[in-house]
């Protein structure tokens, strides 16, 4: 056998067909929806989930919290927060380490994509699904409950900005702490009760101000009641911010809590992120 | 830096805890050649190559893969160097065409998808989603991803586990191809008759040390061995002599029977001997 170099004839070569930066990321970012939306556990789990309790929220709370207004406008902030936290954070937590586990990031790291684009990937993806839960989210509860949407600008400029802001965080969350499973089976372990734990001491199954003051207190270290009560400030009336802990919705302090999360998650993000597996070196 | 050389490698070392996986490999692989690595599970293959390929750290040694060091790999060298991993990374979801054609856009200079998928035997599946495959040819696909950026330098951690006799001929009809284009390649096999039909130059790696590399028809003084002569006496009693001069005992034997000999056998040994005798006295 010989050992010459034939260099390779490039015959049908296709030079400089290899996508700019951005479309990469769009790339990636189009693979990701695709394989969500062709998992059914994820579409029903992640997407339905929200849906569901809202249907059932609404169904047994029918009556109003005071001041005429229904038990609906503010059991929609704790559904969307949970929704757009399900979307990031625990669909984030869950698959990773499955990805993980079956090798999927090693063959990416395996070839020349920067980095990054796999992070945007999944960011687009958390984005396209957060937007589209909460869109049915809102149209189930304005068609079925007579939910009343946001009557000014400003206050839609608040539903996004929280919005973004808290599926920020939750994502930077999500990606950290997928690297405490170590197995593909224990993201699920890990993340679930963390989420679980988070919706009740948040505010999102009860009124927050029923639960007893250290749980509200333990609750607001972390983002979801944040999320919730900014959302709050979107679909109750000013006066009803009255009755928060802080005796006002704290628009403020939401914003400065979720920022924190984010710089956290990041930083976890950063020094914490494994491409393989424990016993993969 | 030598230009002919794909890969150099001298005294690397690597030890997860006590244990050392590799102890002191040297190691040179030529450009356009196909070189196999061969050695029991636990000897330190797919910790050699995972450190070739820039998956892990050495603790010691110099290694350079084409003209760089693999240990801070860069988008550019990563897009001439083509792996096919031990372990499948699967997407469930997509079909065999999607996930080839999202990682042909990774590379500068990526080969046409349809015809890698052709190429590798999938063109039946191409629109099958990859949890549907049998795990051979799951195996195609993973060596279709391996490839699919035309490197210069490919990388094949044990290809044909899960193959069947037919599958296997038709990858190493595959592994020719590109081999007659070019392109480096270092393969690591279980499969004695795998290296010896297809690379030009074997090690055999045991005890993390590399035990010899020689081509596959010297590995061993295989060449200069005595070969073994067997034959039956007349009663039917089997007889057998090593000889270095084979040729000149049959002439003989041909005489003491008048013609036929009975039962007549030469043998030398065959390279699974070599390579036996070889990773035993390396434990």
């Amino acid at each position: 056998m010989t050992t010459t170099t034939k260099p390779a004839t490039p015959v049908t070569a296709t030079r400089g067909r290899r996508p700019g930066a951005g479309a990469l990321a769009l790339r990636q970012g189009r693979l990701e929806i695709t394989q969500f939306l062709r998992s059914r556990e994820s579409v029903v789990f992640t997407m339905g989930f929200p849906i569901i309790m809202i249907l059932i929220f609404a169904s047994i709370f029918g009556g109003t919290i005071g001041g005429g207004v229904k038990f609906t406008q503010y059991f929609i902030t704790g559904m969307i927060a949970t929704g757009l936290m399900t979307v990031s954070f625990q669909n984030l937590g869950i698959w990773i380490p499955i990805e993980r586990d079956r090798g999927v990031l090693k063959r990416y790291r395996g070839t020349p994509m920067p980095k990054w684009v796999w992070f945007a990937g999944k960011v687009i993806m958390v984005v396209a699904i957060g937007i589209a839960e909460t869109v049915l989210l809102l149209a189930v509860a304005v068609a079925l409950f007579d939910l009343d949407l946001p009557g000014t600008a400003g206050k839609w400029f608040t539903f996004g900005w929280v919005a973004v802001l808290g599926v920020t965080a939750c994502t930077l969350c999500g990606i950290a702490i997928s690297s405490l499973a170590r197995t593909a089976r224990s993201g699920s372990a890990v993340v679930t009760p963390v989420a679980l734990v988070l919706q009740f001491i948040s505010g999102v199954f009860f009124v927050f101000t029923d639960l007893p003051t250290w749980m509200q207190q333990v609750a607001a270290l972390f983002p979801l009641k944040w999320m919730c009560q900014g959302l709050r400030a979107v679909f109750l009336p000013e006066s009803f911010g009255a009755q928060e802990p802080g005796g006002s919705f704290e628009l403020g302090r939401v914003a400065l809590v979720l920022a924190v999360w984010c710089v956290l998650g990041l930083v976890l993000c950063l020094t914490t992120f494994r491409w393989t597996t424990k016993r993969d070196g | 830096m030598d230009d002919e050389l794909a890969i150099s490698v001298r005294g690397l070392r690597k030890a997860y805890g006590d244990n050392v996986a590799v102890a002191g490999v040297d190691l040179d692989v030529r450009r356009g050649e196909v070189f196999a690595l061969l050695g029991p599970n636990g000897a330190g293959k797919t910790t050699t190559v995972e450190i070739l390929e820039g998956y892990r750290r050495r603790d010691a040694g110099e290694v350079t893969v084409l003209g760089a060091d693999p240990a801070h790999p860069d988008a550019g060298w990563r897009s001439r160097v083509g792996i096919v991993l031990q372990g499948t990374g699967e997407f469930d979801e997509l079909t065999v065409a999607e996930v080839i054609r999202h990682f042909s856009g990774f590379y500068p200079d990526a080969d046409d998808p349809d015809k890698v998928i052709e190429r590798v035997g999938l063109a039946g599946k191409a629109k099958a989603r990859t949890h549907t495959l049998s795990g051979g040819q799951k195996r195609r696909l993973d060596v279709a991803l391996g490839i699919i950026g035309r490197p210069e330098l490919l990388f094949l951690d044990e290809p044909t586990t899960g193959f069947d006799p037919e599958a296997r001929r038709e990858f190493w009809e595959l592994i020719r191809d590109l081999a007659a284009a070019g392109t480096t390649i270092v393969l690591t096999t279980h499969y004695l008759d795998e290296a010896e039909s297809l690379a030009d130059r074997v090690g055999v790696i045991a005890g993390g040390r590399l035990v010899e590399v020689a081509a596959p028809n010297r590995l061993g003084n295989r060449q200069e061995a005595l070969a073994t002569v067997s034959w039956r006496t007349p009663d039917g009693t089997p007889e057998s002599a090593q000889s270095a001069t084979p040729t000149a005992l049959v002439a003989e034997l041909a005489a003491r029977y008048g013609g036929e000999v009975p039962g007549l056998t030469v043998t030398r040994p065959t390279l699974e001997d070599v390579y036996l005798t070889m990773i035993g006295h390396a434990r």
